[in-house]
């Protein structure tokens, strides 16, 4: 039927996919600039400036990620306090063993029961922690999880009051349950001890050299967290002078072993706030004081109040947790860090205002509504 | 336009193959050479005879020795299963011993097996170096392949070997490991206050891009003008061809200045070696004459200070950059 078209072929050879080979590219090429200026570059960054120019110190982010905000923030919401007025019976006079929110008001009492449940247990409500009897039955320790949530008021209470250097860097924010549980009886990104991760190994070889969520995926050491967020080791692995004697394995001497387990660390806050290092670091130096930002002192009080709320809170919960909430290699208390409360963000929930509805959780005394 | 700038070698000569002179080592050459159009594309597409001799035994026994400790560590690390051991590979690693050992010998499974694996390696590059002197030497040639590699045992010594000695402690040393020996390279640097001012990896650095400047030019040169015989190098070194005086108007009139034949080859060499050697020197006095490169750099003047406050603050906002004012 085409013979015609394969003998006309024949008699005209031409080299057909050169040109079409260029065509097809100048094609592309062109469709792909339009494309661009036409529909603006999808891959547009913009960078928040952290130091003198020159040095590189910026945290650069995809223009369309900053576009969304956190998520979680439209979960948050609005329940002003009442104010008490004058002789009004409070919650600890009301009802049975109220141990640390006996200064509220009966309204108030029940607004931030209301609101816990909505933070940390949406689904089970106030069964969670009550059991499923009668009202009459509330005033009973019967389960842990009334036992552990009156722990962490007290806890939320600490923080807000003895940190607002760390949590209040920037202004007022504080923070609530809702802070870290976001909705979940467990919050996220809470951590446990690994042990050692390597079988037939001893040392530092038996733990590192692994991809775990806890060294961001990289071979790093995997006890970092638990070294300098539970023990309190010395993260700084620096000597301050151009020239000191020492011996790696001299008490006191850190080794490159401890910078490895130093930088897991630094990964670890980094992708925890998602930024980089040079977010609270001049990197050529990172040990040197008079190159850091103000973030790195922020960060420095962090470290210090984790380190407080898990050794004097979260460790001692381990008798009081149920089995299964409990760490798989350790059996130790599940305990918090950097992205607990921070989940990749900055500032927690981006920096916004949860405490202004809960003066009951801003201070360990009577709340103070502005009265 | 496709002949000259393609990848693989566009001409394979092939015709019997060759055996050499046939001295008395012939009868300890062996395999049968063969021919492969596969491996003509990247080389001379002849694959054997080769010719191992005792240098050659000792270092592949040794060599594969040390591969198999460090694959089994790795694999005993994974509780022998392969799955896993291909999963973790990258991040696997055979690590030196822990600090507190300091240059006693641990115990095996914190790091007594990299001593014993180290050892393998040790005695398998050198009698592979030693290969590499032997056989030039049967061929009359220089040594300057041999002392092109010792330059590059020299660093390997000096990570391995030499300064772990000098710091007391075998936990010095590199960890065999994909990953686990770019963290050290990493924590290296970061515990010794930044390598980058250190001076002797600063030549390193240079010596390294150097060599890839310099092979590129020339390469390069050679292929714009083989078509007039320019891949006759050394034999234009004396007797220049049209090929050699087209490529030296070239580059003197693009820069004002020529390499020769002879000349380029041995910038090319010296370049080369001097990386290993500078960087091998660098790693040597890290930790042993300098321990913080920083502050070593800032008595010495010359690492600049900046103007300009450190923190977003003095800059703009959190709130502004993610559009939340």
């Amino acid at each position: 039927m085409f013979k015609w078209f394969d003998k006309w072929n024949r008699e005209h050879p031409a080299d057909i996919e050169r040109p079409a080979i260029l065509t097809g590219v100048a094609g592309a090429v062109v469709l792909a600039v339009v494309a661009v200026m036409a529909l603006g570059q999808p891959y547009k960054t913009d960078s928040l400036q952290t130091g003198p120019r020159g040095n590189g110190m910026s945290v650069p982010e995809f223009v369309s990620d900053l576009a969304v905000p956190d998520p979680a923030i439209a979960e948050l919401f609005d329940d002003p306090p009442y104010v008490p007025e004058e002789g009004e019976e409070l919650a600890g006079d009301i009802y049975q063993n109220v141990q640390v929110l006996g200064d509220l008001t009966d309204a108030n009492f029940n607004r931030l029961m209301a609101a816990m449940t909505r933070w940390v247990a949406p689904e089970q409500g106030c069964a969670y922690c009550h059991g499923d009897g009668d009202l009459e039955t509330y005033g009973e320790d019967t389960l842990y999880t009334k036992v552990v949530s009156r722990r962490m008021i007290e806890m939320t209470r600490n923080i807000n009051e003895n940190w607002d250097a760390h949590v209040n860097a920037n202004k007022q924010v504080g923070v609530t349950c809702m802070t870290c549980h976001r909705g979940q009886n467990v919050p996220s990104d809470i951590w446990f001890k690994m042990g050692e991760v390597n079988m037939a190994a001893a040392g530092w070889s038996a733990v590192q050299n692994r991809a775990t969520p806890l060294t961001s995926y990289t071979s790093l050491p995997t006890d970092a967290l638990e070294k300098y967020l539970l023990d309190g080791d010395m993260i700084g692995v620096h000597d301050l002078e151009s020239r000191v004697a020492a011996r790696p394995g001299d008490e006191g001497v850190p080794t490159i072993q401890d910078a490895e387990r130093t930088y897991a660390l630094m990964n670890y806050v980094a992708n925890s706030l998602g930024v980089n290092c040079t977010f609270c670091h001049n990197t050529r130096a990172f040990y040197d004081g008079g190159q850091v930002t103000p973030q790195w002192a922020t960060e420095s009080l962090g470290i210090q109040m984790v380190l407080e709320l898990n050794n004097d809170y979260l460790v001692p919960l381990a008798e009081v947790l149920a089995e299964d909430r409990l760490g798989p290699v350790a059996g130790d208390a599940p305990k918090v860090a950097c992205r607990t409360c921070h989940k990749g963000y900055q500032q927690p929930l981006q920096g916004t205002n949860v405490i202004a509805d809960w003066p009951e959780l801003a201070t360990s005394e009577a709340p103070d509504y502005g009265q | 336009m496709s002949e000259y700038q393609n990848i693989f070698t566009q001409v394979q000569v092939e015709g019997p193959a060759e055996w050499g002179m046939d001295n008395d080592l012939a009868s300890e050459r062996i395999v049968t050479p063969g021919f492969s159009r596969l491996v003509g594309w990247v080389g001379n597409a002849q694959l054997g005879p080769i010719y191992l001799g005792w240098t050659g035994m000792i270092s592949l026994a040794t060599g594969a020795l040390a591969i198999f400790i460090i694959g089994l560590n790795m694999l005993a690390q994974v509780g022998w299963s392969i799955p896993e051991f291909l999963r973790q590979g990258f991040w696997l690693a055979l690590e030196p011993p822990s600090p507190e050992y300091g240059l006693t010998i641990p115990p095996l499974n914190d790091g007594g097996w990299y001593i014993i694996a180290s050892l393998f390696l040790l005695v398998a590059v050198c009698t592979w170096w030693l290969r590499t002197y032997l056989l030039a030497e049967q061929h009359k040639m220089g040594k300057h392949v041999a002392w092109a590699f010792a330059s590059a045992i020299w660093l390997f010594l000096v990570l391995g070997l030499f300064r772990p000695i000098l710091m007391g402690s075998w936990s010095e040393a590199v960890p065999y490991g994909i990953f686990p020996h770019l963290d050290w390279t990493t924590a290296f640097s970061i515990r010794y206050g930044n390598l980058y001012y250190n001076p002797f990896h600063c030549l390193s650095i240079v010596f390294l891009y150097g060599s890839v400047l310099l092979f590129a030019m020339h390469g390069a040169t050679i292929l714009a003008v083989s078509r007039f015989g320019g891949d006759r190098e050394l034999e234009q070194i004396v007797d220049r061809g049209t090929a050699s005086e087209r490529a030296a108007l070239f580059w003197r009139w693009t820069m004002g200045f020529n390499a020769t034949m002879e000349g380029i080859h041995r910038w090319a060499w010296w370049f080369a070696v001097l990386t290993p050697i500078t960087g091998g020197i660098g790693i040597l006095l890290t930790g042993t004459v300098v321990d913080n490169w920083f502050i070593w750099a800032q008595e010495h003047h010359f690492a600049p200070m900046y103007d300009g406050s450190y923190g977003y603050e003095a800059y703009g906002t959190y709130e502004a950059f993610i559009g939340r004012e």
